[in-house]
């Protein structure tokens, strides 16, 4: 007989990526009666991604709310019923439809608290579901998170984990302000440790993923996973990867980045956003305006999203955004002083 | 009471309520008139959006309202935040851009706003407060508070796409929303004939099975009686209603209107029809008051006025290293 398998304890408990942001939402309704989910077919059909699941069932469709295929009027309604003392979570069922909403969330959402001079608060989540690989194609695919990060009155978490995804959308709904929050579709299934209960990941703050003194490689969402598949073939060649998991891009953790250039003088940006006019040029700027800029022993380099839409195609689809190899090869030369 | 042919208003308001909604139909002239002179001598910059001439519209659709109850206005929003009850002096302060403003000089004309007396403010996107009142409708009715939200909007928003879909909401959620859309007649230049399909506005409730009402938005009693009606039916539970208020801007858009789209006899003719006259004469020909206390009303409404200038005159300019201050609750410290 074999000997029995190790019964997991509490601390190690696992949950999918979609199960810790259902089990984040099912403890804020629980715990908060100005708490409703909005969103298209987030009820019985459980949201396109099966992300709301069976809540409805748990809360009732007053609490967990069918909209109509309405994004700018939903988005609306939820800023409404955020500044009128609800805690809307309104999800949309692709990102990209987010740009139907532009108006709500930029003009409205971000900017009434201080069009209204601290007299108002919106305090709203908007969880967009977001990234390619998908084969949905152009209009199903993008990463629209640098769009949002440029708005002043808007935060912008970009969770890689289950974890944080549960931990930024409980710090999401505690905040007075308005949160977007992406989820990388890639990662729906991915599993991980879920801390039971409620708990918060501080919006604003990266996590040190792998500690490295060669080149500290700064990525995003699911670009995280990928960074840490390059970093373990590069310690095979002796060269250490320091990888920081970006988790909001705005506010942006300029300290944990600055720390980490000073130490390796090496910086690699990886998203998956349109390299141009990125995460990735933000904070190659921030780094250039730094005192991290007399320690760099190279120049910066950033990997991002091609400057094409999504194709459908797997292997263009696969070529439009960076992957491991991408990842391995740029951290390389960086590392060889080959740039 | 059968046999009683006084207008709506007369029958259901006291004295007192009607001498008060004069009070503010004189307040939102008057106010207006002072903000354009303070323009034109440089006091005041950028733009400003006038609504003289549609001020029964404003203030008899907010007779029925409590603080409790909220509104979403629009860049043309002076005289809701006015009917909603703001004090004139801190709208001046606002248009100052000091600190004593309602929104402490960051917001201007286009976002004026009293919270605290359920204005949730205008807005300088058209059709951007219309999914707003709805959001604001859904709270009501999920915390159960009884309160209503109106929402005003220009005849232009009903082209807005926002506009359809806030109206479908309310009405598939039953939402105690009252939607009036102030037609006077021209979005900036382009006329109601121009762009839009239908003759009256109000035609399109039926698009999102609700009542549709067109009224003389210059009658001050039609107004009143059209929307208290809304106001009891939403507070009812039976849902969101459209009125549209046929009124008229005597000024132009905004300040840069040359007024090239339409005649001076038609805005003579509008003139005509003063809404404030109008009312002021069916208070005196149904004894409310007499000529010499409606003249007192107005003759308080214009100190209130001046009054409010100096108050802004004396207000304190925002300091420059405040600039980013309520872009987020943290910063408001």
């Amino acid at each position: 007989m074999n000997a029995p398998a190790k019964q997991p304890d509490a601390d190690i408990r696992e949950l999918s990526y979609s199960e810790a942001i259902r089990e984040a939402m099912g403890l804020a309704l629980e715990r908060d009666e100005r708490v409703v989910l909005m969103g298209e077919d987030i009820g019985v059909y459980g949201g396109a991604f099966q992300v709301t699941g069976d809540l409805v069932e748990r809360f009732g469709a007053d609490r967990v709310m069918d909209t109509p295929i309405s994004e700018l009027g939903g988005a609306g309604v939820a800023v409404g019923a955020a500044l009128t003392g609800l805690r809307p979570i309104y999800e949309f069922q692709f990102s990209d439809f987010a740009a139907l909403a532009m108006e709500q969330i930029v003009n409205q959402a971000a900017k009434m608290r201080y069009m209204l001079g601290g007299e108002a608060s919106v305090p709203v989540v908007f969880r967009m579901p977001a990234g390619s690989g998908t084969g949905a194609a152009a209009q199903h695919s993008q990463s629209f998170e640098a769009w949002f990060g440029h708005v002043p009155g808007l935060k912008v978490v970009q969770p890689s984990t289950p974890e944080d995804a549960k931990g930024l959308l409980l710090a999401a709904l505690e905040d007075p302000d308005p949160v977007v929050m992406f989820e990388h579709k890639l990662l729906y299934k991915m599993k991980g440790h879920v801390p039971e209960g409620w708990y918060t990941t501080q919006i604003g703050k990266s996590a040190i993923r792998r500690h490295g003194k060669d080149v500290t490689i700064v990525a995003s969402a699911i670009m995280v996973h990928r960074a840490l598949a390059a970093a373990e073939k590069l310690a095979g060649e002796g060269i250490e990867a320091e990888i920081i998991d970006l988790r909001s891009v705005r506010p942006i953790d300029g300290e944990t980045i600055i720390g980490s250039v000073r130490k390796t003088g090496r910086l690699l940006c990886v998203y998956e956003g349109v390299r141009t006019l990125g995460i990735g040029a933000e904070i190659s700027a921030m780094i250039a305006e730094s005192e991290a800029f007399d320690f760099l022993d190279a120049p910066v380099l950033r990997l991002g999203g091609a400057e094409a839409p999504i194709p459908y195609n797997p292997d263009l689809e696969k070529a439009a955004v960076p992957q491991i190899p991408d990842i391995e090869a740029a951290a390389r030369r960086l590392a060889r002083r080959e740039v | 009471m059968t046999d009683d042919n006084r207008p709506f208003a007369i029958r259901k308001y006291d004295a007192a309520r009607l001498r008060d909604a004069l009070r503010k139909m004189y307040l939102i002239r008057f106010f207006e008139e002072g903000a354009e002179d303070s323009y034109m001598r440089g006091l005041i910059h950028g733009t400003m959006h006038l609504s003289i001439g549609q001020e029964a519209s404003a203030v008899a659709s907010c007779m029925g309202l409590t603080d409790e109850d909220k509104i979403t206005s629009t860049h043309r929003g002076h005289g809701h935040c006015i009917a909603k009850g703001a004090e004139v002096g801190r709208m001046f302060a606002e248009f100052f851009g000091k600190e004593e403003g309602y929104c402490h000089g960051r917001g201007g004309s286009m976002h004026i706003a009293d919270v605290t007396k359920g204005n949730l403010g205008a807005n300088g996107i058209v059709g951007g407060g219309l999914p707003i009142a709805v959001g604001a409708g859904l709270t009501a009715k999920r915390l159960n508070t009884g309160a209503v939200a109106i929402c005003f909007f220009g005849d232009g928003a009903n082209n807005e796409g926002a506009f359809h879909e806030a109206l479908n909401m309310a009405a598939i959620w039953k939402l105690p929303v009252v939607f009036i859309c102030e037609n006077n007649k021209y979005g900036m230049s382009t006329s109601t004939e121009r762009s839009t399909a239908v003759k009256n506005i109000a035609e399109r409730a039926v698009a999102y099975a609700m009542p549709g009402h067109t009224v003389d938005g210059n009658d001050f009693s039609a107004v009143a009686e059209t929307v208290e009606a809304a106001i009891a039916r939403a507070r009812a539970g039976e849902g969101p209603s459209l009125i549209e208020n046929l009124t008229y801007r005597w000024r132009g858009h905004s300040k840069s209107d040359r007024n090239r789209y339409r005649s001076k006899q038609e805005i003579d003719e509008w003139m005509a029809r003063d809404p404030i006259q109008r009312f002021r004469k069916e208070l005196v020909e149904h004894a409310i008051l007499d000529e010499s206390e409606a003249e007192k009303v107005a003759t308080e409404a214009r100190q209130e006025v001046e009054a409010g200038i100096e108050f802004a005159k004396s207000g304190t300019a925002p300091r420059i290293p405040d600039l980013a201050r309520y872009v987020y609750a943290e910063e408001n410290a």
